[in-house]
């Protein structure tokens, strides 16, 4: 029991005390190249004015990088007026600057100057598809009902995206979804014939793809901006409005470009461009090599699982202690874990951002509610299935409620209750890198980020370590279990 | 004559089954009551009603002068021993804490436990050396004895055995029968013990009951009992019962 409590104690403090630090300006990016690449701007000018920076990258999604500006988890990012008016605000496609920035003063968020590029929204052919089907506009692809449409999940659900590009082309095609990390590659291997893009997307110089006119001018304006929260500091605003009417369209695909198709860091990238502008007087050393970053999303990864699964072991053993006497409790609660469980983590973590906002937090209720299955199911069983012998004895000697619980019905049942806890481990290390999408950090990071850039390196820098992390929590508790409990109840488990 | 067991009136029912239908019956101070009779007869409900773990639907279980409380169980069974066939000893537990861990709860010092924990250990004949295995690693017998020494171990006034020695070879049995007499003798408690083996009874009872579907055959002085009458031979089948 001492030991029990030893173990609980350790695993308490060690995150809470990585947690605590003072918190630096944090600026988010979603989970394409531009982004990425504008975040990384935003931090270096900061960096170079001595301004501490957190980078928050790789939000999945708009409504994510708004709600953690909304909440403070970040302070700001790079956003497009058309996405800002028609996604955000739901105002009309051709509100001016002007009227957006009255709009979103309420909420608490600055609409800083414009960069100067036009990023909007385009569909992309290959050469070959292009000069199959004579495609030079999207009037063209009305002939064609037999291309196959594959389009970011993004831009299917958006009014100014394909619902709306459909009716005003009057297309016959349907669509069907796929992330837009995949979708050049679907396209490279025939698996569709039309995509969506980013009108400054390096991957278009980068496969040599064709972009359709948009002739009927459907696609409205995506002036690239950059939005802050009010409350940030002056002079991080005005080192970020530094960046005013510096990149135009040219500029930004190329500077895509040479991290697509050259491989450059963004930090390079970023910084090279800074440097040309004046903007910095000498680029920061690589900010981050590889074994720091691969340590910090550890770390991060290992903070939330482990908040998480500590969480779960004491509300799932709490709520086996309170129901598992009656049969119709333990079954409810039982069904309702399992429901938990139902949920894809990807669609739990999307329902949370109302209720818990982007970050950690939701990320960490997530998991904690997947864990609560596996703990709280095998102390139920564990409990159940006591010898009744052993019950009976217990009670008979005179021990008190607290006392059978304590000295007899826990300990035979800790065998059940610690692999119930390593299943949620295990099952939550993996689970934990989606939490990226949602600004968590960790080791998905690196892999939403590999995603969106479609480097298999950058992939495996999450996926190899994630793998590894979960088979040392395997043999951690191999361990744990050696040492908490004697060898022979381990092979047998409980019996009288 | 009253005991320091009184059963008055009794009545208990499990579904459409009558075990005991105004039972009375009184089990006397400082001796060995075996209780007899075979499988089923309702002679380990009896031994339940006296430490709480069932209730009688009529009648009263008085112990040591008061009827067996409704709450405070915990410190009432305290003082009542209590062993059972197939001990119940608890597998995580090593000997040594099995059988003191009443002590521990009690709050009893560590010279205080170590030292009774020996004395008893000694008394039923076990050697130190199986303080500290765990009670898988014991044999039936060993496991039995120390499931007596768990029972003794607070020095309870009322000591309830349920068939603690079966299960075990004829020649072990008697030699677990020898310890426990000494234990006994040395402790001097109140004993109630359940079987279903005459010559068990016979050989630790100083009084005997005879139960059979839920009525009291006879009772009396172990000697004054014929194990070999013409009744008692069809009950128990030429006193061989199993």
């Amino acid at each position: 029991m001492s030991r029990l409590i030893v173990v609980s104690i350790l695993w308490l403090t060690i995150p809470t005390a990585l947690a605590a630090q003072t918190r630096p300006i944090v600026i988010g990016s979603k989970t394409f190249t531009e982004s990425y690449l504008l975040a990384e701007m935003m931090a270096q000018l900061l960096e170079s004015r001595r301004i501490p920076v957190e980078r928050r990258t790789g939000l999945g999604g708009t409504l994510v990088a708004f709600q953690a500006l909304l909440s403070g988890e970040i302070d700001a990012y790079a956003e497009y007026s058309g996405t800002i008016s028609q996604v955000i605000l739901n105002m009309d496609s051709d509100s001016t600057e002007g009227e957006l920035a009255a709009a979103l003063a309420p909420l608490g968020v600055d609409l800083l100057p414009r960069l100067g590029f036009n990023n909007t929204y385009a569909l992309t052919v290959t050469r070959e598809t292009a000069a199959q089907y004579a495609l030079g506009n999207i009037s063209d692809l009305t002939d064609h009902p037999e291309l196959r449409f594959g389009l970011s999940h993004e831009f299917r659900d958006r009014p100014d995206g394909w619902p709306g590009l459909k009716q005003a082309y009057d297309l016959p095609q349907d669509s069907s979804g796929i992330e837009h990390g995949l979708a050049y590659q679907a396209l490279l291997e025939s698996e569709i014939d039309v995509t969506d893009a980013y009108s400054t997307d390096g991957d278009l110089l980068r496969y040599d793809l064709v972009v359709l006119e948009d002739n009927l001018e459907f696609f409205p304006s995506y002036l690239a901006v950059l939005v802050a929260r009010t409350d940030l500091d002056t002079d991080a605003k005005e080192a970020l409005s530094l960046l005013a009417d510096r990149l135009d369209d040219a500029t930004m695909r190329s500077l895509n470009a040479e991290v697509v198709v050259e491989e450059r860091t963004f930090a390079e990238v970023a910084g090279a461009f800074l440097l040309g502008q004046g903007l910095i007087t000498s680029v920061q050393a690589e900010t981050q090599s590889l074994w720091p970053r691969l340590g910090r999303n550890t770390l991060v990864h290992l903070k939330l699982t482990g908040i998480a699964v500590l969480l779960a072991c004491f509300a799932g053993l709490g709520l086996a202690l309170t129901v598992y006497r009656s049969p119709s409790l333990s079954a409810a609660v039982l069904y309702i874990a399992g429901l938990l469980q139902t949920i894809p983590s990807i669609a739990l973590l999307a329902l949370l951002i109302p209720i818990a906002g982007v970050g950690q937090v939701p990320a960490i209720i997530a998991l904690f509610l997947y864990s609560l299955l596996p703990i709280a199911r095998n102390a139920i069983t564990a409990l159940l299935t006591i010898d009744p012998l052993l019950r009976r004895v217990a009670v008979a000697l005179g021990l008190t409620e607290i006392q059978q619980l304590r000295h007899v019905y826990v300990p035979l049942a800790l065998p059940h209750v610690l692999t119930g806890v390593r299943i949620a481990a295990v099952v939550s290390i993996g689970t934990a890198t989606l939490a990226a999408f949602i600004g968590a950090g960790g080791l998905g990071e690196p892999i939403v980020t590999g995603l969106a850039l479609n480097d298999t390196g950058l992939i495996l820098q999450g996926a190899i370590p994630a793998a590894l992390l979960a088979v040392c929590a395997e043999l951690f508790f191999e361990g744990l279990e050696r040492w908490l409990i004697p060898r022979h109840l381990l092979s047998a488990k409980i019996s009288g | 004559m009253s005991g320091i067991i009184e059963f008055r009136a009794v009545a208990k029912q499990y579904g459409d089954t009558r075990v005991f239908d105004d039972l009375n019956l009184d089990i006397r101070q400082g001796v060995t009551t075996a209780l007899i009779g075979p499988s089923g007869c309702g002679k380990s409900t009896l031994l339940e009603f006296i430490n709480g773990l069932q209730r009688p639907d009529a009648g009263t279980v008085h112990i040591f002068g008061q009827p067996v409380p409704a709450l405070e169980l915990a410190e009432f069974r305290q003082r009542i021993g209590y062993a059972v066939q197939g001990t119940g000893l608890f597998p995580h537990m090593r000997i040594s804490r099995n059988i003191s861990l009443l002590g521990e709860l009690d709050g009893w010092s560590r010279e205080a436990i170590r030292s009774r924990t020996r004395d008893l250990m000694a008394l039923m004949a076990l050697d130190e050396s199986l303080e500290n295995r765990y009670p898988h690693q014991l044999s039936g017998g060993q496991r039995q004895r120390a499931g007596i020494c768990r029972a003794m171990f607070l020095r309870p006034e009322i000591l309830l055995l349920d068939e603690p020695f079966s299960g075990v070879d004829p020649l072990m049995r008697r030699d677990i029968h020898r310890r426990f007499l000494t234990l006994l003798g040395a402790e001097i408690a109140t004993v109630v013990l359940v079987t279903h083996d005459m010559e068990e009874a016979t050989r630790l009872g100083e009084e005997l009951i005879i139960i059979d579907a839920g009525k009291i055959v006879c009772q009396g002085q172990a000697d004054q009992i014929q194990p070999d009458s013409e009744y008692l031979a069809k009950l128990f089948g030429h006193g061989d019962p199993s």
